[in-house]
């Protein structure tokens, strides 16, 4: 009736996740407690649950990532505090437990914080910055959120009901097999990873078909500000290799399931085709990630500089090589299985090769600051940030892309800080400074400043004071994933980077208090004008918060830094022209289908894990049938009135006509 | 959203649309790529099995019909044109082979100096005995 669960997959032995797991599910009931007792529960279903705007999908998909953020990041500390203390000794957390951690924090960091913090962020500002009302296919979108949704809710699961992988986070075979691990902690890994890799794809095709087929009018390719070409680059690395993913983990999951042999040992099975297979998507992927951060450093740096954006022709370039070049150098990962000289060569000059369209971005960034005006507000302080740590990580990126290095830093910590370097370093500082870049523009306030200066440079002096340390542990020959050890001479590397890690968690408070305080404050940090950096692209030419359509008109483009222009052409000529004709405007009708469609998927992956073969069944009719129900829908748009747009329309530009005629004074 | 697929964004259309031609037409084109692919496949499945034709060109027969098979699909099906108002699905099309060549391509480059130097341990138990 249950297939494998029982109590036993409980695990009363544990306090720690025990414990976790509980106060977890206490804030949780006692949130849904309050939202129900409020009687926010129709707010929140009618406005964000069942919502295709764009821009709450993306909100959603932020708030998502953040929450994993917490999770990851407690991982993190658990990991540092016990390398710090197991030093000759067990430390406090038992080998199986540790390598839950270590896979666990891999896992949620990659696929549920930094792809739903970059995914967020392009929903939430793409159709904004191309001038159109929405994306592509907006119930879509909806369901690709809630399917990633689904995923992190089955790793959150994992924690009190049954185990996580202990396989590290791409869960390489044999010891991903069903003979090395029995358990379902892999299952748990696979099945939540091929269910929100179909959200990603889906979000993929979405973005993809936005930008190729949403713009506005007289909105060129080549006129497109850089976040949408780097959303583009992004999204059809994601179209391309997020199937490679997906396969491979099908037949993992085969293997484990119905006694396939594609990466056992035994029968013909072939594990080195498994390192082969993953890292085919698993490269490109670490540019879906960095390529959004780039476009919003783009977009930070221009703005913050006064400038247009230095050599915009080779920054599109750059970033178009990138995408097609990360395709062709996923060797490096595995220049040690032994391919040989020619393959390692081949792909070593191939890495380093990718090293140039990077750094022709970072010389642009920099030339863009030459002579600008530049304000050092939040955003563009974690830009600067940026770049002085993305080169420390590229940098060792190219020494790691030398085959004879690759040998002797391997698995090394030194490895652990270099993708540490350029994750967090590139990711997350892009993250965040797309985060309180565009939050007025979601939010209709501004971030608190001294808070948000407060968390960067926390997290800025914690993250040299974690993970250089590790490069250094790294060159004393330091694997990585040790759960203790017996090197003196590592210790003292080890309690300096749980050091930082305090720094680094008195960042994250930091912007936890940001967000307490400016919520708190935000009528004094209100954007009454849509416009609170002088931006220059389209998202800054409607209101704070955008109304649901985003613009009454579609935006006249004339050229690059579109929104910049009309501000220049509006300070020109008088701002006494006359009302323009407002027209209905058809959005598409809210629908529940995203939600519903994760419920029942919800319930198959759940059941997949655990065996429970009936209700896979269940699950599987529930969701198809959500699907056939949708396509037979009826009413898919409502029509907003004239009246209601002009209504909406003239607050804005009332607004701004008061910005404007004030700059001009000045 | 109707409003927004008025805009003409450029001259390219979505994929699978065509703009000019009548729905009757439309069907035509359907009906003629699933003849065309139904009669490649037959074709497909009576080369193999037949003795007309000499047997060692039977292979190559096959994957020149497979070749045509994937013409039939992409004009008809895909509506891969040389059209102006085609740039886009042509794009798609070049970025999608281009990643299939690297990975499979790659792949297959890789996997073989894998095997030649750290060969799998049944076949290292077959060269031994």
């Amino acid at each position: 009736m249950l297939g494998k669960l029982d109590w036993s997959a409980i695990p009363f032995d544990q306090p720690i996740p025990l414990v976790a797991g509980a106060v977890v599910l206490v804030a949780i009931l006692a949130v849904l407690i309050w939202v129900v007792v409020k009687g926010h529960l129709p707010y929140l279903w009618h406005e964000w649950i069942t919502s295709v705007d764009h821009k709450r999908i993306g909100v959603m998909y932020i708030l998502l990532a953040s929450v994993m953020l917490l999770r990851g990041g407690s991982d993190a500390i658990m990991m540092r505090i016990q390398q710090a203390v197991a030093f000759q000794s067990q430390g406090y957390l038992p080998p199986e437990h540790y390598n839950q951690i270590f896979s666990a924090h891999g896992t949620i960091m990659i696929f549920f914080v930094a792809m739903p913090f970059v995914i967020g962020l392009m929903n939430l500002v793409v159709p904004l910055q191309l001038g159109v009302r929405d994306v592509a296919f907006p119930t879509l979108n909806s369901v690709g959120f809630w399917l990633t949704a689904t995923g992190a809710l089955l790793v959150n699961i994992s924690l009190v009901v049954g185990e996580f992988a202990r396989t590290g986070w791409l869960a390489f075979p044999p010891l991903s097999g069903l003979s090395y691990s029995p358990g379902v902690g892999v299952d748990y890994y696979a099945w939540s990873l091929q269910i929100s890799g179909v959200g990603t794809l889906v979000a993929g095709i979405n973005l993809v078909t936005t930008v190729l087929k949403l713009r506005t009018r007289g909105m060129n390719y080549l006129r497109m500000p850089m976040f949408c070409w780097t959303t583009l680059a992004s999204n059809l690395l994601i179209v391309a290799a997020f199937p490679i993913l997906t396969a491979t983990l099908a037949m993992l999951l085969l293997d484990r399931y119905l006694g396939f042999h594609f990466f056992t040992n035994e029968a013909g099975g072939n594990v080195m085709m498994f390192m082969n297979l993953i890292w085919a998507w698993g490269h490109p992927e670490v540019y879906i990630l960095v390529l959004p951060a780039f476009g919003i450093f783009s977009e930070v740096v221009s703005t913050f500089s006064g400038k247009a954006l230095f050599g915009y022709r080779s920054m599109v370039l750059a970033t178009m090589a990138i995408c097609v070049i990360s395709f062709m150098v996923w060797l490096h990962h595995f220049f040690t299985m032994g391919a040989g000289p020619d393959v390692n060569a081949i792909f070593g000059i191939a890495s380093m090769i990718i090293a140039i369209p990077t750094g022709v971005k970072i010389y642009n960034w920099l030339f863009t600051m030459y002579g600008g005006r530049i304000r050092f507000a939040t955003p563009m302080l974690w830009s600067v940030g940026f770049m002085v740590t993305f080169i420390i990580g590229g940098l060792t990126g190219v020494l790691v892309a030398v085959p004879p290095a690759d040998f002797m830093l391997h698995n090394s910590m030194f490895l652990v800080a270099h993708f540490h370097n350029v994750i967090i370093g590139g990711v997350l500082f892009g993250a965040f400074a797309g985060f309180e870049y565009w939050f007025p523009k979601a939010f209709g306030f501004r971030l608190d400043e001294r808070w948000g200066k407060a968390a960067f440079w926390f997290t800025f002096t914690g993250f040299y004071v974690t993970f250089m340390p590790l490069y250094i542990a790294g060159m004393l020959g330091m694997t990585r994933r040790l759960q203790h050890y017996d090197v003196a001479a590592w210790r003292p590397w080890m309690i300096v980077a749980a050091v930082g890690m305090a720094v680094l968690t008195i960042g994250v408070i930091c912007q936890i208090m940001q967000l307490v305080v400016s919520i708190r404050n935000r009528e004094a940090l209100r954007d009454r004008t849509g416009d609170p950096w002088d931006g220059r692209s389209l998202e800054w030419a409607t209101s704070s918060p955008p109304p649901v359509f985003n613009f009454a008109f579609h935006p006249d483009v004339r050229g690059e830094d579109a929104y910049w222009d009309m501000k220049i052409h509006a300070r020109q000529q008088s701002f006494e022209h006359e009302e323009p004709e407002y027209r209905d405007i058809e959005m598409p009708r809210n629908s529940p289908t995203g939600f519903v469609c994760a419920f029942f998927a919800s319930i198959m992956g759940f059941a997949l894990i655990w065996h429970i073969w009936w209700m896979v069944i269940v699950g599987g009719i529930g969701a198809f049938a959500t699907f056939v129900v949708f396509a037979w829908r009826d009413h898919d748009e409502y029509v907003i009135p004239a009246d209601e747009v002009a209504r909406i329309d003239r607050v804005n530009l009332e607004e701004r006509r008061s910005l404007v005629s004030m700059a001009g004074a000045v | 959203m109707s409003d927004q697929t008025h805009i003409p964004a450029g001259h390219d259309l979505a994929p699978g649309e065509e703009e000019q031609h009548s729905v009757g037409e439309r069907i035509l084109g359907y009906v003629v790529g699933l003849v065309l692919a139904l009669l490649l496949t037959a074709t497909s499945f009576f080369i193999a099995g037949t003795d007309l034709v000499w047997q060692p060109s039977i292979p190559v027969a096959l994957i020149v019909l497979a070749i045509a098979q994937m013409g039939v699909h992409l004009v008809f099906f895909l509506h891969i044109t040389t059209g102006p108002d085609n740039t886009n699905n042509v794009l798609a099309l070049a970025f999608g082979l281009l990643v299939v060549f690297l990975v499979v391509g790659g792949t297959v480059w890789i996997m073989s100096h894998l095997n030649g130097n750290m060969p799998p341990m049944d076949q290292i138990m077959r060269m031994r005995t």
